[in-house]
């Protein structure tokens, strides 16, 4: 048996994995979230990324981001380093694509403010 | 008179509190000193809003714009920018509202009903009274969440977080993907303050060690922090000195919690609450001085800015019964009980449904929360693992509670 504590909502509730045959049976949760969120973290761990990047406006020399759906464990180091050394033009909008499909994965890094 | 009422602070309370108030058609202005909208969120880049209010999950900044758009959209005027410095109570009960900005320099401005919600501020070392040298290198964690999102720059290459509240566990997780080591996270209590989620997905995840019921005794370094000594505490809350350990680090981050910002309310009269340090409230969200409401983290601390909107739009909807011309008559009082550090609000309308939110001081993985008058219990609710870093929220319906109600926490 496993036990998790959900993260998909605040609420955090503590979820009991149990191995049956080829599929899990898991209780514990208060909500299909917490489902789908115990499947997905035995199988394939995988995490909203947020970051800064900087931008060439200088009142607002860096800007939020984020994935737009959860990015593997794994894939997340790699990520930041080119996020980091990415820049984004002066004049830039919420949902803006600051990266396309980051190796080929379908995840997408988006701009989260205005400038 | 000029508007119908003045919100300080255009943080997510002001703003749903000014959206509600704008809609039903009252003349409202949001002052905030800040040059954008939105107060703190805007540099809580990670994600977890929304979830409740929205129905879909946010970054801090993102939920900001939603709360800025519906704010404009209802036509609040916001002055940004602009410090509010005094409020005073005129005779005829409206108010005055002293502003200072570069813009309009001092202006004083007339509203019927004030709005306070100006949010907290973060304690310090020296509310903590940590001991040692005072070199550069030591913030507080949102300090360091704001110089890190909004300006880029890293406090450090090695750090100690001291606490684990929410800003200081986000921050954690913040500086790993800065590629910042974080060697320890010191928590005072046998309980981590800030929420289970933010333990798994800041510390869990990045391996980083979480020392409870464990002190800070002393931070060393001349120019810039070397170490920071800690010590395990004995049954007694007193440290075991001859167990000390010392982790070596640049920067120490404090995450020891937030206090009310309540300097302009003080010096309006409002009346504290020494369990909350917000200001006491009403059935209405009024403060001890009519006319004057509050809302949000000036009032209470809350963990989830979802909640700070709710409350803010249902004060707002008592501001404008305020300016109809009602006012709370036949309160009854609630009263806090044991493992219950605070009550919000202490009084309530019998007649009508109402909302209770209580900060527990116990960890239980079951519990009753009950509301008991003259010896008897009128009402119940069952909760699971009751942690202090969760508030508790109650919604009663009308008629089930008596005056003087107590509300108590049990283990089951």
């Amino acid at each position: 048996m496993k036990e998790l504590i959900c993260i998909s909502c605040p609420r955090g509730c503590h979820l009991e994995i149990r191995e049956q045959g080829d599929s899990w049976q898991i209780t514990g949760n208060s909500c299909p979230r917490g489902i789908a969120y115990a499947r997905q973290e035995v199988s394939d761990p995988r995490r909203i990324v947020t970051a800064v990047v900087p931008c060439k406006n200088p009142e607002h020399p860096f800007v939020a981001v984020r994935t737009d759906l959860p990015c593997p464990k794994a894939m997340i180091p790699g990520l930041l380093n080119r996020l980091y050394r990415t820049e984004v033009k002066k004049s830039i909008k919420n949902g803006d694509i600051v990266l396309k499909n980051v190796d080929n994965s379908g995840i997408s890094v988006i701009v989260t403010e205005n400038i | 008179m000029k508007y119908d009422t003045i919100i300080i602070g255009a943080g997510a309370a002001g703003l749903a509190c000014g959206t509600i108030c704008a809609q039903a058609g009252c003349a409202v202005l949001i002052i905030d000193r800040e040059e954008q909208a939105g107060g703190i969120l805007n540099q809580c880049i990670h994600n977890g809003f929304g979830l409740r209010y929205f129905k879909e999950e946010l970054t801090g900044p993102e939920f900001a714009y939603k709360m800025v758009q519906k704010a404009q959209r209802s036509g609040v005027e916001l002055a940004l920018a602009s410090t509010v410095t005094g409020i005073k109570k005129l005779a005829d009960g409206t108010f005055e509202v002293r502003v200072l900005s570069a813009k309009n320099g001092v202006q004083h401005l007339h509203a019927a009903s004030i709005v306070l919600a100006m949010g907290c501020r973060e304690r310090t070392r020296g509310a903590i009274g940590t001991a040692g040298e005072r070199p550069a290198g030591i913030f507080t964690a949102g300090a360091a969440q704001k110089l890190l999102n909004r300006e880029g720059k890293l406090p450090g290459k090695s750090a100690v977080i001291v606490g684990s509240g929410d800003i200081g566990l986000i921050m954690a997780r913040r500086l790993r993907w800065c590629g910042i080591q974080v060697n320890a996270v010191i928590e005072i209590m046998p309980y981590t303050a800030g929420l289970t989620r933010n333990v798994v997905q800041c510390l869990h995840d990045f391996d980083i060690p979480l020392h409870l019921s464990t002190s800070v005794i002393r931070i060393n370094g001349k120019e810039r922090v070397e170490s920071v000594v800690a010590a395990p505490l004995d049954t007694s809350r007193k440290p075991l000195l001859q167990n000390s350990f010392t982790i070596p680090c640049d920067s120490v981050l404090f995450s020891v919690g937030l206090i009310p910002e309540m300097e302009l309310a003080r010096e309006l009269g409002v009346k504290v609450n020494p369990l909350t340090c917000g200001a006491e409230v009403d059935s209405m969200y009024m403060t001890s001085v009519p006319g004057v409401f509050s809302a949000g983290n000036v009032l209470h601390v809350h963990d989830l800015v979802d909640f700070v909107a709710e409350e803010a739009e249902y004060a707002g909807k008592c501001v404008i019964d305020y300016l109809a011309g009602c006012r709370p008559v036949g309160e009854y009082s609630a009263i806090n009980g044991s493992n219950l550090k605070y009550v919000v609000p202490s009084r309530f309308l019998p007649s009508q449904a109402s909302r209770f939110l209580f900060r527990p001081t116990a960890v239980y993985d079951q519990a009753v929360l009950k509301a008991v008058a003259n010896g008897n219990e009128v009402w119940h609710k069952k909760l699971s693992f009751v942690r202090p870093a969760e508030m508790i929220i109650a919604d009663i319906p009308a008629g089930i509670l008596k005056n003087d109600t107590t509300f108590l926490l049990e283990e089951i």
